[in-house]
C-alpha cells in the first residue's frame, strides 16, 4: 500500500469513530447509567475489537479475491457493491436492533461487529484495499511478489491502523461528551451521519471504479 | 423512505431536557361513543392565545363501538437509545387501537397537526391473525419498534393476553413479543426500565369480564388481576411475578421512574375488596430481584344519601375510590392520582418513592357528588385519564373510564369533558384553569396525548 492508502485507513478509522452509531454514544450512555467514567472507557475496548473483526473480514475477503480474480473484475465488482449498498442505505432507514443496556464485554463486541458490518464500514475501505501489494504484484510482474508473511503483516497493520484511529477518536469523543459537552449535543449537532455515510459509500464506489494505478 | 438530516426535534435524550420542551399547542383526545355514532379522535386547542382555546377544533371519525381508548406515537425519545439509534425517524403518526373493535388506526399529524389524517387501518382480523392477540390496549414506542399490549388471545377471548411488536416504519405487525411468559395470563398495561433491560406488565380482566360492565360475579370470586410481572426484555422472559394479594383487584397503570438509572415505579390497585379503597404501590429493585410495597391507601367514602347510589353499589352503600389512572411528572417528583369514584384528583410528592406526601387535591364530579367545575357547574363522571405537560405545569384530565363501566357507575349520564389544572411545581398544589372546560357532549372522553410528547409517551435512555 502507498502513503495515500495508509492515511486513508487512518482517516476512515476517525470517520467511523466520530459516528455516534458506531460506539461513542453507547459508551457515554453506559457511563451515565453506571455513573462512572470507567464504564465509558471500559466499553471502548470491546467496541474496538468488534469493529476490527468486522473490518478484518472484509480485508481478508478482498485479499483472497485478489489472488483469484482479475484485477479489473474485482475492482468493478467492489465498485458496484459499494455504490449499490450506498444507494440502499440512502433510501432505507433500517437500523440494527440488538442488545440492551445491561451488556458485558462479549455483548459489546458483537454489537460493535453488527453495527460496523450493517453500516458497511469495512466495504468503505475497498478502494484502499485494492491498492495492496497482491494487486500491485500482478500489475507489475517485474517486482518480486510479496511473500505470504509480508502480506499478512501488511493486512494486519492496515486493520490495526484503522482500528487504532477508530478507538482513539471514539474514546476522545465519548470522554468529552461524558465529561464536558453533555447530551445537548445530540439535539443540536447530531445531523444524519448515516445519510452522509451512505453518500460516502457511493463515493467510495465511484472512486474504486476509476482509481486505477 | 428518504431520511431526515436532523433528529426529530421532539426527541430528548433525557427527561431533564424534555422538561425544557416548548409548551404544547394541541391535544389529541380519544372520544368513544355509546350511541351508534362513530368514535372519533378529537383535536383540542391548548394555545391560550388562540380564539379557539379550550375547544374541539377537529374530529376525525373512526369506527362505530370501537372503544378507542389508549394510543401512542410511532416514535419518541426512545429512538435515541444508544444500542439501536435511529433519531431520524419522525414522531408523526398516532397509533390508535380500538380496545373493543380490535382494529388499529394509524393517523398522520404531520401536515396539519390540527387535522390528523387516517393513513392506514389494520383490521381486527389482520391484528388477530398476525399478533395472536385481541383487544389491543397500550401503545409504547420502544428502541426496536412499537410495542402494543392486548387483553386476550385471538379467537379464545381468554388468556393469555400479552404484547406484540409492530414495525415503526411500515406498521406491519411482527408478532407476539413474549418467549417465556411463565404464570402470566391476564394482561393490561406495560412499560419498562430500559436502563435495566426490564419490562413490567399489569393485569386487568378478560373481555367477558369487562365488556358488559364490570362483572360483579367475577369480582366477587376475585378473578380480576392482582399481580404484576417483571420481564427480562433481552430474553423476553417473565423472571418474577409480584402478587399484591387477591384482596386487591385490577392492577392497572404502570408508571416507572423516567430517570433510567432509577429502578422503581408506581402502580394502582383499583379495588380493595375489604373496604372498596384504592391504593398505590411502589415496585422496586431489591438485590437481584424485585419487590413491591403499598405506599398510599385512599379510602372509600360514605354517600350523603345512599339512595343516590347506582344499582351496582346500592347494596354496598359506599362510594368506592376507584383509582383508575395516575401520572408521574418527568422529574419523578409529583404523582397525580385520579379517584374516579370519589371525584378527586390527588397530588403527591413522591421524591421519596416509599414516603409520599399529599400536596394537593382538586374535586370534580364523583358518584352521587357531582362536584362542580368553575366554568361548568356540577358535572358527571369523575377524574379519569390524566396527562401532564412535559414541564409538569399543566395537568389535563378527562372523565370516561370505559363506556360500559361509565354507564354502570354513572347511569344518569356520562357526557365527556376535559379540564385543565395549573400546577405549582415549587411547593405542590393545583387549581383549575377557569377558562378551560371542553364539553364533549354525548361523546365520552378518554386518553389525552399532547403534541410533541407528554409525561407518559416517551422513554429515555440517558439520565
Amino acid at each position: 500500500m502507498d502513503t495515500i492508502s495508509w492515511w486513508g485507513m487512518l482517516g476512515l478509522g476517525a470517520y467511523h469513530g466520530i459516528n455516534p452509531g458506531m460506539g461513542w454514544l453507547f459508551a457515554v450512555a453506559l457511563g451515565m447509567q453506571e455513573k462512572r467514567r470507567s464504564a465509558v472507557i471500559g466499553a471502548l475496548f470491546p467496541m474496538a475489537l468488534g469493529h476490527a473483526i468486522s473490518i478484518g473480514i472484509v480485508v481478508l475477503v478482498i485479499a483472497l479475491a485478489q489472488q483469484q480474480l482479475p484485477k479489473d473484475v474485482l475492482r468493478i465488482a467492489c465498485a458496484v457493491v459499494l455504490f449499490g449498498f450506498g444507494v440502499y442505505k440512502f433510501f432505507s432507514a433500517r437500523h440494527p436492533k440488538w442488545v440492551g443496556m445491561r451488556v458485558n464485554f462479549k455483548d459489546l463486541t458483537i454489537w460493535s461487529f453488527l453495527m460496523a458490518s450493517a453500516h458497511g464500514a469495512g466495504l468503505m475501505l475497498a478502494p484502499l484495499l485494492l491498492r495492496m501489494p497482491a494487486a500491485e504484484a500482478s500489475a507489475h510482474m517485474h517486482h518480486a511478489p510479496a511473500s505470504m508473511a509480508d502480506n499478512a503483516t501488511m493486512l494486519l497493520s492496515a486493520v490495526g491502523v484503522h482500528t487504532l484511529s477508530f478507538f482513539v477518536v471514539t474514546g476522545v469523543v465519548a470522554v468529552i461528551v461524558y465529561e464536558v459537552v453533555g447530551l445537548a449535543l445530540l439535539r443540536k449537532a447530531w445531523f444524519n451521519l448515516d445519510l452522509l455515510w451512505s453518500i460516502a459509500l457511493m463515493i467510495a464506489g465511484v472512486v474504486t471504479l476509476f482509481w486505477k494505478h | 423512505m428518504l431520511q431526515q438530516w436532523k433528529p426529530d426535534p421532539t426527541f430528548y435524550p433525557s427527561p431533564k431536557m424534555a422538561i425544557e420542551a416548548p409548551i404544547e399547542d394541541v391535544a389529541y383526545v380519544a372520544a368513544p361513543r355509546d350511541d351508534g355514532n362513530p368514535d372519533a379522535m378529537c383535536v383540542v386547542d391548548l394555545n391560550t392565545a388562540s380564539d379557539t382555546y379550550g375547544q374541539i377544533v377537529h374530529k376525525l371519525e373512526l369506527g362505530v363501538r370501537d372503544e378507542i381508548h389508549h394510543f401512542g406515537w410511532n416514535a419518541c425519545s426512545a429512538a435515541l437509545c444508544p444500542y439501536a439509534p435511529h433519531p431520524y425517524i419522525e414522531r408523526r403518526y398516532l397509533v390508535v387501537p380500538a380496545l373493543r373493535g380490535s382494529s388499529i388506526y394509524i393517523l398522520d399529524v404531520k401536515e396539519n397537526p390540527k387535522a390528523p389524517k387516517l393513513v392506514k387501518t389494520l383490521t381486527a382480523d389482520e391484528v388477530e391473525a398476525r399478533s395472536g392477540y385481541t383487544r389491543p390496549h397500550t401503545v409504547h414506542c420502544g428502541p426496536e419498534g412499537i410495542y402494543v399490549s392486548a387483553l386476550a388471545s385471538a379467537g379464545s377471548e381468554e388468556g393469555p393476553g400479552g404484547i406484540f411488536l409492530m414495525d415503526h416504519y411500515n406498521f406491519n405487525i411482527l408478532g407476539q413479543w413474549e418467549v417465556e411468559r411463565g404464570p402470566q395470563s391476564l394482561s393490561y398495561d406495560f412499560w419498562w426500565h430500559l436502563g435495566y433491560d426490564i419490562a413490567v406488565t399489569s393485569e386487568w380482566g378478560y373481555p367477558a369480564m369487562i365488556e358488559n360492565g364490570v362483572s360483579l360475579e367475577d369480582l366477587g370470586e376475585r378473578k380480576f388481576g392482582h399481580k404484576i410481572h417483571i420481564w427480562d426484555i433481552r430474553h423476553r422472559k417473565n423472571i418474577q411475578t409480584l402478587d399484591l394479594g387477591d384482596d386487591y383487584q385490577m392492577i392497572l397503570e404502570l408508571r416507572p421512574a423516567h430517570d433510567p438509572t432509577k429502578a422503581y415505579g408506581f402502580v394502582n390497585a383499583v379495588l380493595n375488596m375489604n373496604d372498596l379503597s384504592s391504593s398505590i404501590w411502589t415496585w422496586y429493585k431489591d438485590g437481584d430481584g424485585w419487590g413491591i410495597q403499598k405506599i398510599i391507601d385512599i379510602p372509600a367514602q360514605v354517600p350523603e344519601n345512599p339512595d343516590d347510589l347506582p344499582p351496582a353499589l346500592k347494596d354496598i352503600g359506599m362510594i368506592p375510590t376507584l383509582v383508575t389512572d395516575h401520572i408521574l411528572s418527568l422529574d419523578d417528583r409529583f404523582l397525580y392520582v385520579s379517584c374516579w369514584g370519589t371525584g378527586e384528583m390527588l397530588q403527591y410528592d413522591v421524591s421519596d418513592p416509599f414516603n409520599p406526601k399529599h400536596t394537593g387535591t382538586l374535586k370534580i364530579g364523583g358518584i352521587t357528588k357531582s362536584h362542580p367545575h368553575p366554568a361548568a357547574g356540577p358535572v358527571s363522571g369523575g377524574p379519569q385519564m390524566v396527562e401532564l405537560s412535559r414541564d409538569g405545569k399543566r395537568l389535563y384530565f378527562t372523565n370516561s373510564l370505559y363506556v360500559a363501566w361509565d354507564n354502570q357507575f354513572y347511569p344518569e349520564g356520562a357526557n365527556g369533558w376535559m379540564v385543565k389544572a395549573n400546577v405549582n411545581t415549587e411547593d405542590g398544589g393545583l387549581e383549575f384553569d377557569p377558562d378551560f372546560f371542553v364539553d364533549f357532549g354525548e361523546s365520552r372522553a378518554h386518553q389525552i396525548r399532547l403534541q410533541g410528547g407528554d409525561s407518559s409517551s416517551d422513554t429515555f435512555c440517558y439520565p
